[in-house]
C-alpha cells in the first residue's frame, strides 16, 4: 500500500496549488476511497457518529448487492427458458447454473459499468467546475439505475438517462442533497417517456436473441406479470415464482424475498427510514382491498379480475418491494419529518396501486407515485411542521 | 453618430440600439422575464410553426407599438387596456388571415395559438410599459427587439425539439441523412412532450446565466 500512498502524496502539490487544480475533486475522491481520510478537527471537537455519507452509502449498496446478484441470475435464466436450452437438472440447481450467471453478467455488468462513467463523469465535471470534493451520492444511484432497466436496454440509452438524471435531477438543483428528485427515478422516468418502446411491453424483459444473432420465436411474449394482468386481467405467473423472483422483470425488482432481506438490513443498521417502508406497506394494502370492495362494481371483467385479486399479489408482482425499499427511502427526496414520513410513505405505496391497475398505459406506478410524491414530500413536512408549531402554542398560550 | 447634432436624437443612437439589442440578451422576454412560456411550449415541436409563430408575435408586437405609440396622447388612461386589445385584435385577425392564405398548413399546425397572441404577455406588457410613453420609432425598435427576443428563443427551443425528436430539421429527415438509425440510434419521444420544452428553455436559461453574470441576483 506505501507506493500507493507515495503516489498521492507526490501528486497532492500539483493538485491543491499547481496546475491541475481542476484534478483535485478526483484526487481527493480516489485517496479517501483507498485510505481512510485523514480529516482533522479544525476547532473545537464535537461529539458525532463516526458515520459519514460514504458508509451511509455503502451499506445501501451491501443492501442492494442480493438482489442485483439475482437479477444476474434470473437475466440468463429467463433468457435460456424462453429459447429452451434450460439446463437439465431440476429446482434450484436449473437457475444457479454459470450459464446463467454469465449471461446475465455478459448482458447486466455493462450496463453498470456505463451508468458510474457517464454519471461519475459528469459528477467529476461539476465538483472540478465548483471545486468541490466529489461526494458519494452517486455510488448508490449508479446502482440503482442498470436495477430499475430492462435488460436488454441499449448502453447509450442508459448512459444518456443517467446524465439527465444527474444533470437535470440533481446538478442543477445544487448536487447530492439539494435535489427534489429520486435521481435513480428521474433517469428511469427519462427513459420510460424517451424510448417507451424499449422500456414497456412485452418484447423488452427477456432477451431472446441465440447466439446466432437472431430472435428465436416470432411473437414470443415475454410480458411481465402486471403487463399481462393490464391487458388480460390475468397472470401466469404463481405468487410463490415471483415472491423468489422466478419471474420477468426489470433487473433488479423480481425478487421480493431478497429484496425484503436488504430492507431488514437497512432497517436493522439506521439508514432507510422503517417508517416510510412501513407506511408503503399499509398504503398498498388499502389500496388493494379497496380495490376488491369496488371489484364488483368495475365495467370490464378484465378489470374486475385485476381488481379483485388478494391485496399480497400487489405486494410481490412489479416493483412494489424495490421501490418501497430501495426508491422511496431516499433521505434526501423523502419526507423529513417522523410523522411526514408515515403520510409519505403510505402515499407512496397507496398511489403506485392505484396507477398500476387504474392506467393501462403504465402496467407499473411505483416509479411515477414515487416521483409525485418526492414532489409533495416538502409540502407534507410544512404541514407537520406547522401543525406542531401550532401544537405547541396552544401550550404555550395554556 | 458624431457627425449628428445632439439636438435631435440619432436615428440609431446608443440609447436606441439598447432598445434593440437589450430583449435579445440581458432583457429576453422568455428566460428573464418568464413571459410567454405558454406559446413557446405549445407551438416549438417542429422548426416551422416556430419560426412562422416568431415571425407573427414580431409582426404584431412591433406594429401594435407603433399603433399605440402613435395614438399615446390620445388615449384616455381610464379606457387604455381596451384601446390596446383593440389595436393587438385587429392586428392578430390580420395576421390570422395572412396566415391562412399563404401557408395554410403551418396556419393548421398553429391552429388556436395564433389567435391567443392577442393573450401573449410580452405583447401588452411591452404596450402598457413602454410605447404608452415613447415616441413611435423607439417604440418600433423596442417591438422589434422583443418580437426578435421572442422568436430567437422559439427557434432555439424548436431546433432541438425538431432534432432529437423527430430526428428531422424543417421536415428534412437529417438523422436518416446521416446515417444514424443503422447505427441503432431512436429518436428520444420525451423531447416530444411539452415538459421537455420547459426543460430546453431552462437549459438556455443556465448557459444565458452562466455567460451574463449580471443576471444572477446576488440572493
Amino acid at each position: 500500500m506505501k507506493f500507493i500512498q507515495n503516489i498521492f502524496d507526490a501528486t497532492r502539490p500539483a493538485v491543491t496549488t499547481g496546475a491541475l487544480k481542476t484534478l483535485y475533486p478526483l484526487h481527493n475522491a480516489l485517496e479517501t476511497m483507498m485510505f481512510v481520510p485523514d480529516h482533522n478537527a479544525h476547532s473545537g471537537a464535537h461529539v458525532r457518529d463516526a458515520i459519514d455519507l460514504k458508509r451511509t452509502m455503502v451499506t445501501v449498496i451491501f443492501a442492494l448487492v442480493p438482489a442485483l446478484i439475482f437479477g444476474i441470475f434470473n437475466g440468463g435464466y429467463q433468457h435460456y427458458k424462453a429459447i429452451g436450452e434450460l439446463a437439465n437438472a431440476s429446482g434450484w440447481a436449473q437457475f444457479f447454473t454459470l450459464d446463467n450467471f454469465l449471461f446475465g453478467a455478459w448482458k447486466i455488468v455493462p450496463m453498470i459499468a456505463v451508468t458510474y462513467m457517464a454519471g461519475l463523469g459528469v459528477e467529476i465535471y461539476f465538483a472540478g467546475r465548483n471545486r468541490h470534493p466529489v461526494n458519494e451520492g452517486f455510488l448508490v444511484s449508479g446502482l440503482l439505475i442498470p436495477m430499475t432497466m430492462p435488460i436488454d436496454m441499449p448502453l447509450w440509452m442508459v448512459a444518456i438517462s443517467t446524465i439527465f438524471a444527474v444533470l437535470i435531477g440533481k446538478e442543477v438543483f445544487g448536487g447530492t442533497g439539494m435535489n427534489l428528485l429520486n435521481p435513480a427515478l428521474t433517469a428511469r422516468a427519462f427513459a420510460f417517456f424517451a424510448y417507451p418502446s424499449f422500456m414497456s411491453g412485452d418484447k423488452v424483459w427477456i432477451n431472446t436473441t441465440t447466439e446466432a444473432g437472431q430472435a428465436v420465436v416470432d411473437g414470443f411474449s415475454g410480458a411481465t406479470a402486471l403487463g399481462q394482468y393490464a391487458t388480460t386481467g390475468t397472470t401466469s405467473f404463481g405468487v410463490w415464482d415471483a415472491f423468489l423472483g422466478l419471474i420477468p422483470g426489470s433487473i433488479g425488482e423480481t425478487s421480493t424475498l431478497l429484496i425484503l432481506l436488504g430492507g431488514v438490513y437497512l432497517i436493522a443498521t439506521g439508514i432507510g427510514s422503517w417508517k416510510i417502508m412501513a407506511g408503503s406497506l399499509l398504503g398498498a394494502i388499502a389500496m388493494g382491498l379497496l380495490f376488491n370492495w369496488a371489484a364488483p362494481h368495475m365495467v370490464t371483467e378484465a378489470q374486475q379480475n385485476f381488481m379483485s385479486i388478494p391485496f399480497y399479489y400487489h405486494l410481490v408482482f412489479g416493483s412494489w418491494a424495490f421501490a418501497t425499499v430501495f426508491m422511496a427511502t431516499d433521505p434526501v427526496s423523502a419526507a423529513h419529518t417522523e410523522r411526514g414520513k408515515w403520510i409519505y410513505g403510505f402515499l407512496v405505496g397507496f398511489l403506485g396501486i392505484m396507477i398500476r391497475v387504474f392506467n393501462p398505459a403504465y402496467p407499473e406506478g411505483m416509479m411515477l407515485a414515487i416521483l409525485f410524491m418526492n414532489v409533495m414530500a416538502p409540502l407534507i413536512d410544512h404541514y407537520v411542521v406547522n401543525a406542531n408549531i401550532q401544537k405547541r402554542l396552544k401550550r404555550a398560550k395554556a | 453618430m458624431s457627425t449628428e447634432k445632439p439636438a435631435k436624437e440619432a436615428l440609431f443612437s446608443k440609447k436606441n440600439r439598447s432598445l434593440l439589442t437589450d430583449p435579445l440578451n440581458a432583457n429576453n422576454p422568455i428566460t428573464v422575464q418568464v413571459l410567454g412560456i405558454c406559446s413557446a411550449l405549445a407551438i416549438t415541436v417542429k422548426l416551422k410553426p416556430a419560426i412562422v409563430m416568431g415571425l407573427s408575435v414580431l409582426v404584431v408586437t412591433t406594429m401594435a407599438n407603433l399603433i399605440t405609440s402613435l395614438m399615446r396622447n390620445m388615449i384616455p388612461n381610464r379606457i387604455r387596456i381596451i384601446v390596446q386589445l383593440v389595436v393587438v385584435a385587429a392586428l392578430v385577425i390580420l395576421v390570422d388571415q395572412v396566415l391562412k392564405a399563404f401557408v395554410y398548413d403551418v396556419s393548421k399546425q398553429l391552429s388556436v395559438f395564433v389567435g391567443l397572441i392577442i393573450t401573449n404577455c410580452i405583447i401588452m406588457g411591452r404596450i402598457e410599459a413602454f410605447s404608452l410613453g415613447n415616441t413611435p420609432w423607439k417604440s418600433v425598435l423596442d417591438g422589434l427587439g422583443n418580437g426578435a427576443a421572442y422568436g430567437g428563443i422559439l427557434i432555439i427551443v424548436a431546433f432541438f425539439r425538431e432534432l432529437l425528436g423527430n430526428g428531422t430539421l424543417m421536415d428534412y429527415p437529417v438523422v436518416e441523412w446521416m446515417g444514424l438509425y443503422d447505427l441503432g440510434y431512436k429518436n428520444n419521444g420525451m423531447m416530444l412532450l411539452p415538459p421537455m420544452a420547459l426543460i430546453v428553455v431552462a437549459l438556455i436559461i443556465w448557459v444565458q446565466r452562466a455567460k451574463t453574470p449580471s443576471l444572477i441576483e446576488k440572493d
